[in-house]
């Protein structure tokens, strides 16, 4: 049996575990606000944005532009797998890097070369331990940043794609669902396929204007579509951070319900052990009088 | 028929204006454009440089990098990857910037990011005579 001061010393250590588990899940939720408040800022510019290009896409020819060309043999894949910096959120970024290399599995076996672009330190840890080509990573990312990190990735990945390093691209990342989900999306982004564009939150149907374009349709398409890819990286940026925030909350929530269980059982553990020791030295006490009487 | 026409410029971190206005000059991707209350469609794409608009008898600037602009239904929207206004364009930052491009430019020949360097000095140089337009017409 736990001596009374083992005991002890468990109850109070647990504690303090608790105190940095509660404060963590409270930066969590603090963060979490901060990072739906940039998907609410980011969405008028996404709904604009959706928009203009169903216009336009409708007008124009798709065999124009360089990135909607799907081609006929793909040797090497991109993955741009997008996770947090830090641990301690649960199953969130091991579900992602589960789902990154199952699909860098899949992509192999078909023959393609893969190559991987992490954002964020976790996921290109993973990727460099099962030892997969890395070609570039964002470490330390996620904790601040802008559009204009969709802008680096997503340049990195248009460029690596026209030069032909890459033959198609794909983006994996957690989206925000609802504070008690979130998921692992694989989204192909290269080559693009515009009329698969998810509809925008305006969702008005675009009554038929004749607009002027300026320089011309094709003109502006080709300015349009390396912008989307950009915007869907930042989306991913985003969503991926809510979900970093409230799989955090969730997690550090239970681990403070697994506290105070602990403690529990531990402070029962604790009286039952005080009796015992109690009961013993009364039984040495009355033991001792008796032989003395006796 | 109206006499003034809504501005708005969004930018995927935030929106940055969105205001009545009478007149708005933009740096389309063929030149500067003017639009008036109004207007016919119109969809454009932009450069790097300053936009104006004109409300109240006062001319505001803002500067823009890349982006388009959409007009129609008496309402210009701006999507710009950059946009600032004039108040809050850090000039001291422009001008740093400006120097480091010009630096860079000098030292490389055949520089394979001459026009990476080259959009950096357009922004740097955009940014300062946005700001100063602004405090000319005392709007910053």
């Amino acid at each position: 049996m736990a001596s009374l001061r083992d005991v002890q010393n468990k109850i109070a250590s647990i504690k303090k575990t608790k105190q940095i588990t509660k404060a963590m899940n409270m930066v969590a939720s603090a963060k979490l606000r901060r990072a739906q408040e940039r998907i609410e800022r980011f969405r008028p510019y996404a709904a604009k944005f959706y928009e203009m290009l169903r216009e336009l896409a409708g007008g124009a020819d798709p065999s124009v532009h360089p990135l909607l060309e799907v081609r006929e043999e793909i040797k090497t894949t991109g993955i741009v797998l997008v996770t947090s910096d830090r641990g301690l959120c649960g199953s969130f970024n091991t579900n992602l890097i589960k789902a990154a290399v199952k699909l860098a599995a899949e992509k192999a076996a078909e023959g393609k070369t893969v190559k991987f672009y992490c954002v964020g330190k976790k996921g290109a840890d993973a990727a460099k331990k099962l030892e997969h080509e890395i070609v570039k990573s964002y470490r330390d990312a996620m904790g601040s940043f802008d559009f204009t990190l969709g802008m680096e990735v997503g340049n990195m990945i248009i460029d690596a794609y026209i030069r032909g390093e890459l033959d198609e691209a794909t983006l994996v990342y957690g989206e925000f669902i609802s504070m008690a989900r979130q998921e692992p999306v694989v989204l192909p982004v290269l080559p693009l396929a515009p009329e698969e564009a998810e509809p925008g939150e305006g969702g008005e149907a675009a009554a038929s204007q004749e607009f002027i374009y300026e320089p011309s349709v094709e003109g502006l398409l080709a300015e349009l579509l390396p912008r989307f890819i950009k915007v869907q990286v930042y989306r991913g940026l985003l969503d991926t951070s809510a979900s970093e925030h409230a799989a955090r909350m969730a997690a550090m929530d239970n681990a403070t319900r697994a506290c105070d269980d602990m403690t529990d059982s531990l402070t029962l553990l604790y009286n039952k052990t005080r009796q015992a020791v109690i009961t013993k030295e009364l039984m040495d006490i009355v033991g001792g009088a008796e032989a003395l009487n006796g | 028929m109206a006499n003034t026409l809504l501005l708005e410029i969004v930018t995927p971190d935030r929106k940055v204006l969105s205001e009545d206005v009478e007149y708005v000059g933009a740096p389309g991707a063929l030149g500067e454009f003017g639009v008036l209350p109004n207007h016919i469609p119109f969809l454009s794409a932009l450069g790097i440089g300053n936009l104006h608009y004109k409300t109240g008898g006062k001319s505001y600037y803002v500067f823009v990098a890349g982006g388009f602009a959409e007009v129609s239904g008496n309402k210009m929207t701006v999507l710009a990857e950059v946009a600032e206004k004039a108040s809050e364009i850090d000039i001291d930052r422009a001008r740093k910037a400006r120097e480091r491009a010009e630096q860079r430019s000098a030292k490389a020949k055949e520089n394979v990011d001459w026009a990476r360097n080259q959009a950096a000095m357009r922004r740097a140089i955009a940014r300062m005579s946005c700001r100063e337009s602004g405090s000319q017409a005392g709007t910053c």
